[in-house]
């Protein structure tokens, strides 16, 4: 058939880069060729709209085995081990159909980790949905969730942490990330690539079906007689293949028969050939009529575009062909021999016995456009950044903000989900979700490693330069305070439609505020994903740069969580910001404005918190540690007294707080962290934060069974409790127990 | 004493009861394809949780047809421990070496949280290093955990002093509240009638070390150790 306007348009291809296509390959291509182009030219592949700023990104590190452009990346954690990890994103599948989007997910993203070499040892996820009263909202909570359960749980791999929060920006575009740590031997890391001329491509893993063909390209008119029945764009998950794929593919990592291998995730066997052949720097040949398929008739089209999950490709040596196909005989898996590496820089596809597709490899992956589009900071930004202070009226009643504040479902516990989730299987999960960080330790040494997701997405529509370097920080900070050392970080940059000016100033704008706190706080970005097009009838998402952090606890003693551990210890707030309402929980809360200058960020004063609040931990001087982040400092001491163990409440005295209350209690700020210590170590405290030259500041007592804050607030703190804890479980109508 | 811990396509916990009876209490430990059909040399098996088969048809349905199960059957008509933790005990359950079905939970969801249990009878094999009406904490992770029997199944046990674990109270009052999952009875753990045969909801394997937060499940592998020290 022929290209016309409509089939190019159809691929989600510009006239311009269609003429491109023909330069590159000095002729019109045919549609299966259009196809595999559509795809690695697509915003998802090549990265075209973020590719030039993603540049700024710090990547290097003297942990960093492995930075991004491999399906993870992987830090050193000492002792021949080492850590593989990888956030990715997952948000138009989870609005379109919640369980399976959010499983596939899941599935996606720990493939990616155990096509390494690694075994999976952690998932979180950072979820964001609509305002609470959306009618949508509940059905994407529940879906999402339990897809996440659903993947989770089976296939084994604990989910210890993430985030939740709510935002009428998400209404027509819920964010569902998926972050996975994985741990594997430093020798014993593989990587996604083709290399040896002759040697086998082999496929693994479940046949492909028509699921998740690339976007709506299949109009009936393409495919023949029009009765072609349109199946979902949406893949259908299955974490039983998965598990065993999983087990299997770490049974064959002990062989030496893999050359290189990698997950088929996005634009499926095309992406995966293309990709492995571009790292090795040789060509792929793919013989369709010998995928394995769920049906016949399967085009090589559908074949090759085909989203199917659990599948991997892999070149092994050759002659080992039988060898690795009595390993996943074992686990009931399928394996076929599909293509060989070649060496003449092609992919080449066969279909019928003929040559249906042959592309130059470069053209594909470096040929790629790669876009400088125009960005503008927005015309409402100078409006969103007003706030007049003297405008907002002080609350009547500290004890009822501070109630409605921790209720509210932004810093309400989040039980209600992770009690869905197997958070302890494999036995490692030392500190589980509800602290700063999940900890999860390493058998057979005295490490643990903490992970970490987070973003104020508010304070990145404020001003997403100063949010997305705060969001760097924070995590930072959440592994600090759990007593690790942040090794590398890895992002999901969700925006709207780059094509906007203004988003795509967003984008750059987040884009320098991540590179320099990653710079100036010494951790370098090693993987990631960027998520556009978030964006529905004309309204965007709130810039959503989610940061995902590994950080290593050298010495399982040091670890830490943020409650307060025993009555009569000395509270006090370490560190350097001022508080202000400007952004804040409280500010949306209770006035219902998302609106202000953000507070400034100096980075050189957090790095110098970070080393302070390491070194007292260290010298075993601080007992609990808290980062003090949505809702001020009111909402972080009630979540110190929510000890799991057993609440323990607090007597709050500061000298000289700000003139206005809420902006002392409710008041947000980076690079303050609340910490107890028993009171002889106070002076010890004193001593090693001077020398990191951090403020250090007691500002009260752990005991008794009320917060009681300046003779402002003075709330039992079971109340508090009760209030805080089954707010998730009330909005989805149900008590969190049971 | 070696412990064989049989493996499922689909098993999860198998890498955590090896951890457990291997380098906690220091016992020999061997995983067991579930293709075998032999269980000569080992002392206890360890039937671990997870999705065996993805939990396709019914928690434990396609499982309990796998070839090593036959064997498990004759090992515990000759009376070798076995001892099925979560979806274990739904296996053992769909295989007949224990009586009654586990429904999905009360609230149909997936329920990971820790758990109270009281001690309902310290002298069988698996209980023994426990002191009676003693309350234990140890985690439950499953959304299939709601034990149903009928009335007369439900006297046998009760009568036979074969319930031996039941979700209560920090205090040990067996409570609705203390249900997590709807369970006849609270009904946590049971014991067959030989007393060799053990299925618990609840993951001992994951309560042996202060480090994970909980040293609850420690007992059962004690009066597993204990009782084969006396023999």
């Amino acid at each position: 058939m022929t290209i016309t306007e409509k089939t190019i348009k159809d691929h989600g291809l510009s006239l311009a880069e269609y003429d491109e296509i023909k330069k590159v390959m000095a002729r019109e291509p045919n549609l299966l060729e259009l196809g595999i182009f559509s795809a690695m030219w697509s915003e998802h592949c090549s990265y075209k709209s973020s590719r030039r700023h993603l540049k700024n990104f710090p990547t290097k590190g003297k942990a960093v085995l492995q930075g991004p452009g491999e399906n993870a990346g992987i830090v050193d954690i000492g002792g021949g081990l080492a850590c593989a990890f990888k956030m990715e994103s997952h948000n138009h599948p989870s609005f379109i159909e919640p369980y399976q989007g959010a499983a596939t997910g899941v599935g996606g993203i720990l493939r990616d980790i155990f096509t390494m070499g690694a075994r999976p040892i952690a998932v979180l996820d950072s979820l964001r949905f609509g305002a609470p009263d959306n009618p949508r909202t509940k059905y994407l909570v529940s879906g999402v969730v339990a897809g996440i359960a659903g993947y989770g749980n089976c296939i084994g791999v604990p989910t210890v942490g993430g985030e939740v929060s709510f935002n009428s920006s998400y209404d027509g575009n819920c964010l569902v990330n998926v972050m996975t740590a994985g741990l594997v031997r430093k020798d014993r890391i593989f990587k996604g690539i083709a290399a040896g001329v002759g040697n086998p491509v082999i496929y693994v893993g479940s046949r492909t079906g028509r699921d998740g063909i690339h976007g709506a390209v299949m109009a009936s008119d393409v495919f023949g007689d029009g009765g072609e029945e349109r199946r979902p764009t949406v893949q259908v998950g299955d974490p039983f293949a998965e598990k065993l794929l999983l087990e299997a593919c770490l049974e064959l990592y002990t062989t030496d028969y893999v050359i290189g291998i990698q997950d088929m995730g996005a634009a499926g066997l095309t992406s995966s050939s293309v990709e492995m052949a571009s790292r090795g720097n040789v060509g792929i040949e793919i013989d369709a009529d010998k995928v394995p398929r769920r049906e016949d008739g399967m085009t090589a089209y559908e074949l090759m575009l085909s989203e199917s999950q659990e599948r991997m490709l892999m070149v092994v040596a050759k002659g080992k062909e039988a060898a690795v196909n009595e390993i996943f005989a074992k686990w009931d898996l399928e394996c076929s021999v599909i293509g060989r590496v070649t060496g003449d820089k092609m992919v080449t596809i066969i279909e019928d016995g003929k040559v249906g597709a042959c592309i130059p490899v470069t053209a594909l992956t470096d040929g790629a456009p790669v876009y400088d589009r125009p960005s503008a900071r927005p015309a409402w930004q100078d409006s969103v950044n007003t706030l007049d202070i003297d405008s907002i009226k002080l609350p009547a009643n500290y004890n009822e903000t501070l109630k409605q504040l921790v209720g509210s479902l932004n810093i309400a516990s989040k039980e209600w989900v992770y009690r869905q989730y197997d958070y302890m299987v494999r036995t490692d999960t030392v500190t589980c979700p509800g602290s700063d960080a999940a900890v999860v330790r390493i058998k057979g040494t005295d490490k643990a490693l903490a992970m970490t997701v987070d973003c104020n997405s508010r304070y990145c529509y404020l001003d997403p330069a100063r949010g997305g370097a705060m969001a760097v920080a924070e995590a930072a900070r959440n592994l600090v305070v759990s007593g690790a050392k942040p090794l590398a970080l890895t992002d999901c940059l969700n925006f709207g439609n780059p094509e906007r000016s203004e988003v795509m100033w967003q984008l750059k704008e987040a884009i320098l505020g991540i590179s320099e706190a990653c710079r100036v706080l010494g951790v370098p970005v090693i993987g990631g994903n960027v998520s556009l097009y978030n964006e529905t009838s004309g309204v965007s998402i709130y810039p959503t740069p989610t940061i995902g952090m590994v950080g290593l606890i050298d010495g399982l003693a040091n670890h830490r969580t943020q409650w307060f551990a025993a009555e009569g210890d000395v509270i006090a707030v370490i560190g350097h910001g001022a508080p202000s309402i400007a952004g804040s929980e409280y500010l949306k809360v209770m006035h219902g404005l998302e609106r202000g200058v953000l507070p400034e960020i100096d980075l050189a004063k957090e790095k110098r918190l970070l080393d302070a609040c390491m070194a007292a931990i260290k010298a075993g001087i601080i007992v609990s540690a808290h980062d003090i982040s949505d809702g001020g400092l009111a909402p972080a001491l009630a979540e110190s007294c929510f000890n799991p163990g057993g609440a323990i409440g607090a007597v709050i005295d500061v000298i000289g707080a700000s003139e206005r209350p809420d902006e002392f209690l409710f008041g947000e700020s980076s690079g303050r962290i609340i910490v107890s210590v028993r009171p002889d170590d106070l002076e010890k405290l004193k001593t090693v934060t001077a020398l990191f030259d951090v403020p250090c500041e007691a500002i009260g007592r752990t005991g008794g069974g009320s917060l009681v804050i300046n003779g402002l607030i003075d709330m039992p703190v079971a109340g508090l409790k009760e209030a805080w804890a089954f707010a998730f479980g009330r909005y989805l109508g149900e008590m969190a127990a049971g | 004493m070696k412990f064989g811990i049989i493996v499922f396509p689909g098993s999860n916990c198998d890498h955590d009861c090896y951890h457990a009876v291997k380098h906690v209490f220091g016992c020999e430990a061997e995983y067991v394809w579930h293709k075998e059909t032999a269980l000569a040399g080992f002392d206890c098996v360890i039937l671990p949780g997870g999705f065996s088969y993805g939990d396709y048809l019914r928690t434990g349905a396609i499982a309990r047809s796998s070839p090593v199960m036959s064997e498990v059957v004759a090992f515990a008509k000759r009376g070798g421990l076995v001892l099925g933790i979560c979806n274990g005990f739904q296996i053992l359950a769909e295989a007949g070496l224990l009586p009654g079905v586990l429904m999905r939970n009360r609230a149909l969801k997936f329920i990971c949280a820790p758990a109270h249990l009281r001690v309902e009878n310290n002298s069988t094999v698996f209980t023994s290093a426990y002191s009676a009406g003693q309350v234990i904490d140890v985690p439950i992770a499953h959304a299939d955990g709601n034990y149903f029997a009928d009335a007369d199944t439900l006297k046998r046990l009760e009568d036979g002093g074969r319930v031996v674990f039941r979700y209560s109270t920090v205090d040990g009052k067996v409570t609705i509240d203390a249900n997590p999952n709807g369970s006849l009875s609270n009904i946590a753990a049971i014991v067959n009638e030989a007393g060799n045969v053990m299925g618990t909801m609840p993951h001992p394997e994951r309560a042996c070390e202060q480090a994970l937060g909980s040293t609850g499940g420690r007992g059962v592998f004690e009066s597993i150790l204990k009782g084969f020290a006396g023999t």
